[in-house]
């Protein structure tokens, strides 16, 4: 056996074998529910822990309100640039891809400089990208700002619904007994915060994305619960150093401002999101196009919301795999590859 | 400036003649091609299988192959799977306005070189030259004829419990291959598509055992769509080993950035085939003989347990089921 095939054993077992209290371990990143479907860690799980899938989905907590202020904008004949997961979510009335039907121009891109390089191609069109996402991908799309100023573009700009990862953690701290902290926000940001938290009773293990680091951090989490004391541990030192990445830090800093924030399912986190400095208002699709306030509304029958939160499984929710498919989504989990439901759903449902 | 194909050339007068002349009939040598409306072909003994495709792949030049190739190897493939020796094949062009002649040349010195490598003869052709933007470059279609070696009947509702499951090398090549041609992802990584004709490895083990149970090639959708439709016609489970599931390096790099499964994406060269489990290892020993199927080995085998799912073993010893197919991945892939 490797090195690596029994450093991952001994985990397992430390894992398989816990024997205190119920434990509720939340990985609050999407590409983490997304793996531990893949690699079957829940089947490593002993009855008494539950992981529970959190808000980390950038998809998933954007609000219906957004998808609808992207629809005003196609509405008005402005391009929309996106990733691709965006373009199915449902707004309150339709999609983007049935704004897209309905005439408007909607393009996905793969990166926000690809959105940049798109206006700077097209000067005919107005230019909008939808950034949405974590601490990850802010920084590409501050990038994206700096290169449509430094190219002289007065036909691009951002929809911004970015998020931050401190307040989210406050707001959920009475959902789960340990978070599983999401490594690639803390490549950026650093530990601090999580220190910080687990001076203030906040229990977290960072963990990175292979099947070994994964049941290491699972396993850190339990061992760690037992002792009874609050803790934080950095279990994916490889990436993620304690000072995080202060080039893009400042990068972001400089650019762009915290901001109160709606999170689908959690509702508003003050000062939980990033908005547009003043000198890049020019860049500020609200600003620019003077855009009315859009207050969204979400299909009622859809529970989203509490899968987000954590409060319930996504086969707790009444239209879980009945009206509410990968094919025709009703709320955002189902959408992107990362969302809790579309894993759930992916996977079996709990089949097996 | 290099010739390019113009309307004229698809009016069917003088230039579809010379175009045909110039392009085509020099390539496609065999007795039965024909300036007739329709190939005069002598009868196969036993029965036919006969087998329609169109392919449309952007780009049509990519690492590995291109738009000709495949467009022989697609058709050559799915009668391979009825275990049906291809014999006849005609092709359809649709070739936009302004297409670069020598491209054009490139593409059917592709087919008649993939063809003669699959021992079958394109016997009758025809092209249309449709205006600029109404066609994106060149569509072709390809029909054909084989013949059913006698005693094998493989289909997708033949699968039982306990057969083994085959794959004829590592998966997921051609989908990588296009991904990355189309240059969206700005990630460079040396992958070459798979696209094969794959008589060969057929006939190679049907020389072994006729007692072959499903026969398919995982084009669109992959292995992973496939697996899913077997499961579905045979109203069985199947059982992935997750670790012997063969996937080139690159391919695997490439899918763990952009989140993809390598059971899901295309391939062009690739067989999955399904025998009982005593005959296995001679088919796989076969298909390794054969110039397309180098890598074939064992991946998983068919169970009686969970009918309708695919489920993988996986690298840590739990068991999990494979995702089932989601909408396409790609457009235009092949």
């Amino acid at each position: 056996m490797s090195e690596q095939a029994q450093a991952r054993q001994s985990a397992a077992e430390i894992l398989s074998s816990y024997a205190g209290p119920h434990l509720r371990i939340m990985e609050v990143c999407g590409t983490h529910t997304h793996e531990i479907f893949r690699l079957g860690i829940r089947k490593l799980l002993p009855p008494q822990v539950d992981l529970i899938s959190g808000p980390g989905c950038p998809v998933c907590v954007t609000p219906v309100g957004f998808i609808d202020e992207a629809i005003w904008l196609a509405e008005h004949d402005v391009t929309i640039t996106t990733f691709g997961d965006l373009v199915r979510v449902p707004g309150t009335k339709k999609s983007l891809a049935g704004a897209r039907a309905a005439g408007g121009h909607v393009q996905v891109v793969y990166s926000p400089l690809d959105a940049v390089i798109y206006a700077q191609e097209h000067p005919e069109e107005q230019v909008c990208f939808l950034a949405v996402g974590f601490e990850t991908t802010v920084p590409a799309a501050c990038l994206a700002v700096e290169k449509a100023q430094e190219l002289g573009l007065t036909n691009f700009s951002l929809l911004t619904a970015n998020k931050t990862m401190p307040n989210a953690y406050a707001a959920l701290r009475d959902s789960a007994d340990v978070f599983l902290y999401p490594g690639h926000v803390h490549a950026i940001t650093g530990t601090q915060l999580c220190e910080d938290l687990a001076e203030q009773g906040v229990s977290g293990v960072l963990a990175g994305f292979t099947a070994k680091e994964l049941i290491t951090a699972l396993a850190v989490a339990v061992r760690k619960a037992e002792e009874g004391k609050p803790f934080f541990v950095n279990a994916y030192p490889r990436v993620v150093k304690p000072e995080g990445t202060p080039a893009a830090v400042a990068l972001i800093e400089k650019v762009m401002e915290p901001c109160d924030s709606e999170w689908r399912g959690l509702g508003v986190i003050p000062q939980s999101g990033l908005a547009l400095r003043e000198e890049y208002a020019a860049f500020d699709a609200r600003k620019k196009y003077d855009m009315p306030h859009i207050e969204g509304r979400a299909n009622p029958a859809c529970r989203c919301g509490d899968v987000l939160r954590g409060a319930c499984k996504p086969s707790d929710c009444p239209v879980f795999g009945k009206g509410c498919t990968p094919m025709h989504p009703v709320g955002a989990c189902m959408v992107s590859g990362e969302g809790a439901c579309s894993a759930y759903y992916q996977y079996g449902g709990g089949v097996l | 400036m290099s010739e390019q194909v113009t309307l004229a050339m698809g009016a069917g007068g003088k230039q579809t003649s010379e175009l045909i002349a110039s392009v085509f009939a020099k390539r496609f040598t065999s007795p039965y091609f024909t300036a007739d409306d329709a190939a005069v072909l002598p009868r196969p003994t036993g029965q036919i299988a006969m087998s329609t495709d169109g392919f449309i792949v952007s780009p049509s030049f990519f690492p590995g192959g291109n738009i000709g190739k495949l467009s022989i190897c697609g058709t050559v493939n799915d009668l391979s799977c009825m275990g049906a020796r291809p014999l006849y094949l005609t092709c359809a062009f649709v070739i936009e306005e302004g297409y670069p002649l020598d491209d054009l040349r490139t593409i059917a010195d592709a087919m008649a070189a993939t063809a003669a490598e699959a021992g079958v003869v394109l016997v009758a052709g025809d092209t249309k030259v449709a205006g600029r933007g109404q066609v994106d470059g060149v569509f072709i279609t390809t029909t054909g004829v084989g013949e059913i070696v006698e005693g094998a009947a493989p289909a997708g509702a033949k699968a039982k419990p306990g057969d083994a499951i085959i794959v004829t090398g590592d998966v997921g090549r051609h989908g990588c291959t296009i991904l990355l041609a189309r240059d969206d992802f700005g990630i460079e990584a040396d992958v070459t598509s798979d696209c094969a004709p794959l008589w060969s490895s057929v006939e190679a083990m049907l020389g072994v055992s006729k007692d072959i149970h499903v026969i398919r090639d995982a084009t669109r959708g992959g292995v992973g769509t496939v697996l899913y439709e077997i499961a579905e016609q045979s109203g069985v489970g199947i059982s992935l080993d997750a670790a012997s599931v063969p996937v080139d390096p690159a391919v695997g790099g490439v899918c763990r950035m952009l989140g993809l499964e390598p059971l899901y994406l295309a391939c062009e060269g690739r067989l999955v085939v399904i025998a009982p489990k005593e005959e296995a290892p001679a088919l796989v020993e076969a298909l390794r003989s054969a110039p397309h199927s180098g890598g074939a080995t064992i991946i998983g085998e068919v169970t009686d347990d969970r009918p309708g799912w695919v489920v993988l073993n996986t690298e840590i010893g739990t068991q999990t089921l494979l995702p089932q197919p989601g909408g396409e991945l790609l457009p235009r892939i092949c």
